[in-house]
C-alpha cells in the first residue's frame, strides 16, 4: 500500500483552505491592531480563490473519480454543492462583520473558526468513507459549537452554546454507533464497498445502524423529532452565527444525507424511507404551527427552518435521481433564502439594540423602501409564492414526492405550506401596513446593503430562470448516482 | 468454550458493567474511576485482539493523563451533589419509559440479528486483501496504514485537534485589560511600593465612642494608592 502524490490534486481546495487557515491563525496572532481586518480579508480571499479552484476542476461531463484509497469522491455534485458552501459563507462572512463590531465581539477567531468550520463542509461533502464523513462532521459541529458561544460574556450565548454542544455530542454519538453496526454487517467503511456488500450482509443489525444513522443526519438537519436545539440555538446564538448556522451546515447535512442513504444503502430504501416519511411528516406539521406563535423573528425562521428541511427531505423520498435533484435544489434555495431573511435581521439591527421581535418590522416600508421590498421577496420565496425560487423548489419535491407515489404526504404538505403563508405574510403585512414603531434610520456598511440587495434580486431572478440551476442539479445527481451503481 | 472467548467475556462484562456505572454512580469521583475501570477492560479485549500497542496507549494516555486530570479538577472543583441530583424524581417516569421501549426495540432487532450468520462474511469476498505487510509488529503495522491508507483522515483529524485549540482559546483567553485588570499585580510595583505611600498617620484627638455605629471602627483611617 503506496501513498500516490497525485491524489492530492483532487483535494486541492481542501489543501488549500486548510493551508490558509494556519496562515489566518500565524498572521493574526502577530498583526495585533490590524488583526480583525487582516482575518476578514484573509478568509474572504481564501473562500473566493478556493471557489475558482473548485470552479476550474469541475468536469460536467466525467465520471466520479475517486482519490486516497477511494475515501474522497470528486463529482459534480460535491464540487456545485462546494461552490454553494463558500458562496454561503461569503454572504454570512460579510453580513455578519458589522453586527460583532458594533457589538464589540468581532475576534479574529471567529473568521479562523468560520474557515475551519468551511473546511469541515468541504470534507463531508466530498466523504466515500464513513470515517472521514464522521471526522468531517466533526469539525463542522465542534466550529460551530464555539462559534454559538463566541459571544461569551452574554448567558444567552453560552446558555445555547452548551445546549448544542450537549445535544450534538448525544447525536454524534448515534451516529457513531450507527457507523460502527453498519462496518459490523458489512466488513468495511467505504461507502461503495458498503452498498456491494449490503444484499449479502446480515439485515437485522444493517437496520439496527440505519435507525441510528438516520436519527443522526435528521439531529444535524434540525428536523422533527430532533429539532430541539434548533429554535434555543438560532435564538441565542449571535445573528452572525445563526446565518452561518442556518446555511451552509445544511448543504453539508443534505450531502450527507444523500452519500449514505443514497449513495451506501439504497438497498435499503424502502426502510429508510419509511423513517423519513415519519420524519417529514413531524417536521412539516410541527415547524409551521409552531412558527405561527412565534413572535421573535428569529425563533420563527428556525421553525421555519425545520419545516423547510422536512420539505427538503421529501425529495429523499422517492429515491430516484430526480427526487435527489428536487432535495439539493431545494437545499440550495433555501441557503440563499435563509441568509437574506438573517441578513434582514442584521440590517434592521444596531449598536444596543436587536431586532428580534416581528415587531421591529413594523413600517419598514416607510424607513426604507427597498429592504422593505427585498424582505418581501424573501417572505414570498418562503412561503412558496410562484415566480420566486422557494416557489419552484417547492414545486419541485412535491412533484418528486408524487412520482413515487405518496400522493397524501404532498396534499399534507400544500396544506400546511398554506398554514405556513399566515406567518410570512405577517411580516410583511406589518412592514407594509402598520405605522413603524421605530425611526432610526437604517445604518449599516455598503458591503452589507449591496450584498443583500443582490441576495434579494437573485432570490427573484432565480425564480424566474430556475431552469440552469435545475439543470445543474439533475446533471450532477445523473453524475454521482451512474458512479455509484457502477461501482 | 476456549480460554480466549472465556477472557473476552469476562472482559466484556466487566466493561459493561464499569460503563453503567459511570452514567449511574452519584459520586463524579466514582464516576470517573468506573470509567478508568472501563478503559482498563477495553484495553484487555484489545490485547486479545493482539493490538498490544493500541491498548497500552489507551491505558498511558486516558487513564494516566486524562483521567487523572479530570479528577484533579472533579476534586478541585466544590460541586453541589444535591443540586446534581435535583429533578432526578421528576424526569424518571418519562425517562424510564423511553429507556425500556428503547430496550424492547433494540432487544427485538437484535434477537433475529447476530445470531448463526456469520457476520462480514459478505464482504470478505469484496475487500480486496492488500499485499501482506511484512511487519511483525504492531506499531510497524498501525504506521503504514495510518500514513497511507488512512493519511487523509490522519491529517484531518489533526485539523480537528486545531479546532479544539482555536474553540478554547477563543473561548476562554481574556487579554488584561478593561475590566479584569485589576486582578493583574506587577511585581516590579509591588516591591518598589514604600509605607509612606500607602500610610498616612492622621493625629486627632481622642474622641468618645459612639455607639450608633460600631461597623465604622473597622475602617482604617485612610488607605490606598
Amino acid at each position: 500500500m503506496n501513498f500516490d502524490v497525485s491524489n492530492l490534486y483532487a483535494a486541492t481546495a481542501e489543501i488549500f483552505v486548510a493551508i490558509m487557515i494556519l496562515m489566518v491563525m500565524l498572521v493574526t496572532a502577530f498583526a495585533r491592531d490590524i488583526a480583525r481586518g487582516l482575518a476578514y480579508s484573509l478568509a474572504q480571499l481564501t473562500l473566493i480563490i478556493a471557489a475558482f479552484i473548485t470552479f476550474f476542476t469541475l468536469d460536467a461531463e466525467a465520471k466520479s473519480e475517486f482519490a486516497f484509497n477511494n475515501m474522497f469522491v470528486h463529482d459534480l455534485a460535491g464540487s456545485i454543492l462546494k461552490l454553494m458552501v463558500y458562496l454561503s459563507m461569503m454572504v454570512a462572512l460579510i453580513y455578519g462583520r458589522g453586527y460583532l463590531a458594533d457589538r464589540k465581539i468581532e475576534r479574529p477567531e471567529y473568521y479562523l473558526l468560520a474557515l475551519l468550520t468551511t473546511l469541515g463542509m468541504m470534507v463531508m461533502i466530498t466523504a466515500n468513507h464513513l470515517l472521514v464523513l464522521y471526522v468531517g462532521l466533526e469539525m463542522m459541529s465542534l466550529s460551530l459549537y464555539a462559534l454559538v458561544a463566541f459571544d461569551r460574556d452574554a448567558v444567552r450565548s453560552t446558555e445555547a452554546g452548551m445546549k448544542y454542544f450537549v445535544l450534538g455530542a448525544l447525536a454524534s454519538g448515534l451516529l457513531l454507533y450507527g457507523m460502527s453496526m453498519i462496518y459490523g454487517a458489512t466488513g468495511s467503511l467505504e461507502l461503495s464497498v458498503v452498498k456491494q456488500a449490503v444484499p449479502g450482509a446480515d439485515s437485522a443489525v444493517l437496520l439496527f445502524g440505519l435507525v441510528f444513522l438516520v436519527a443522526g443526519v435528521s439531529f444535524k438537519l434540525g428536523v422533527a423529532p430532533f429539532h430541539m436545539w434548533v429554535p434555543d440555538v438560532y435564538q441565542g446564538s449571535p445573528t452572525a452565527v445563526t446565518l452561518i448556522l442556518s446555511s451552509a451546515p445544511k448543504l453539508a447535512a443534505f450531502a450527507m444525507a444523500m452519500r449514505l442513504l443514497g449513495g451506501a444503502l439504497p438497498d435499503l430504501a424502502e426502510h429508510w424511507q419509511t423513517m423519513l416519511m415519519l420524519v417529514v411528516v413531524a417536521s412539516i406539521v410541527l415547524g409551521n404551527f409552531a412558527a405561527l406563535a412565534q413572535r421573535n423573528i428569529k425563533r420563527m425562521l428556525a421553525y421555519s427552518g425545520i419545516s423547510h428541511m422536512g420539505f427538503m427531505l421529501m425529495g429523499l423520498l422517492s429515491g430516484d435521481g430526480m427526487g435527489y435533484s428536487s432535495a439539493m435544489f431545494y437545499a440550495i434555495a433555501y441557503a440563499l433564502m435563509t441568509l437574506a431573511a438573517f441578513g434582514m435581521v442584521v440590517l434592521l439591527s444596531r449598536e444596543g439594540f436587536e431586532a428580534e421581535n416581528i415587531e421591529d418590522f413594523k413600517g419598514l416600508n416607510r424607513r426604507n423602501s427597498w429592504f422593505a421590498l427585498l424582505m418581501l421577496f424573501v417572505m414570498f420565496s418562503m412561503a412558496g409564492i410562484p415566480f420566486f425560487v422557494g416557489f419552484f423548489a417547492k414545486f419541485s419535491v412535491l412533484q418528486a414526492v408524487i412520482q413515487a407515489g405518496h400522493l397524501w404526504i404532498a396534499v399534507l404538505a400544500v396544506l400546511m405550506s398554506l398554514i405556513g403563508a399566515f406567518y410570512y405574510l405577517r411580516v410583511v403585512k406589518f412592514m407594509y401596513f402598520d405605522e413603524p414603531a421605530d425611526s432610526a434610520p437604517l445604518n449599516a456598511s455598503g458591503e452589507l446593503l449591496v450584498m443583500l440587495s443582490i441576495n434579494g434580486v437573485a432570490i427573484a431572478l432565480l425564480g424566474l430562470m430556475p431552469g440552469t440551476l435545475m439543470q445543474w442539479c439533475e446533471g450532477a445527481m445523473k453524475v454521482t448516482f451512474a458512479a455509484a451503481v457502477g461501482g | 468454550m476456549e480460554f480466549s472467548t472465556f477472557v473476552f467475556y469476562f472482559f466484556a462484562a466487566v466493561l459493561v458493567v464499569a460503563g453503567l456505572r459511570v452514567i449511574t454512580a452519584r459520586n463524579p469521583v466514582h464516576a470517573a474511576l468506573f470509567l478508568v475501570l472501563a478503559f482498563f477492560s477495553a484495553g484487555g479485549i484489545w490485547l486479545l485482539l493482539s493490538a498490544e500497542f493500541l491498548a497500552i496507549t489507551l491505558v498511558m494516555v486516558y487513564v494516566g493523563a486524562v483521567m487523572v486530570l479530570f479528577l484533579f479538577v472533579v476534586m478541585m472543583l466544590d460541586i453541589d451533589f444535591a443540586r446534581l441530583r435535583e429533578g432526578f424524581w421528576k424526569y424518571l417516569p418519562l425517562g424510564a419509559v423511553i429507556g425500556a421501549l428503547l430496550a424492547i426495540e433494540m432487544g427485538l432487532v437484535l434477537m433475529k440479528g447476530f445470531g448463526g450468520k456469520e457476520v462480514a462474511a459478505a464482504a470478505a469476498t469484496i475487500t480486496n486483501v492488500t499485499e501482506p505487510i511484512e511487519c511483525s509488529n504492531n506499531i510497524c503495522e498501525l504506521g503504514r496504514v495510518l500514513y497511507t491508507e488512512y493519511a487523509y483522515p490522519f491529517e484531518l483529524a489533526a485539523l480537528v485537534l486545531l479546532v479544539a485549540m482555536v474553540a478554547a482559546v477563543s473561548l476562554t483567553l481574556r487579554r488584561r485589560s478593561g475590566k479584569y485588570a485589576e486582578k493583574y499585580i506587577s511585581p516590579e510595583a509591588q516591591i518598589a511600593a514604600r509605607s509612606e505611600d500607602r500610610m498616612i498617620l492622621v493625629k486627632m484627638a481622642s474622641e468618645k465612642e459612639e455607639p450608633e455605629e460600631p461597623a465604622a471602627g473597622a475602617q482604617p483611617g485612610k488607605a490606598g494608592q
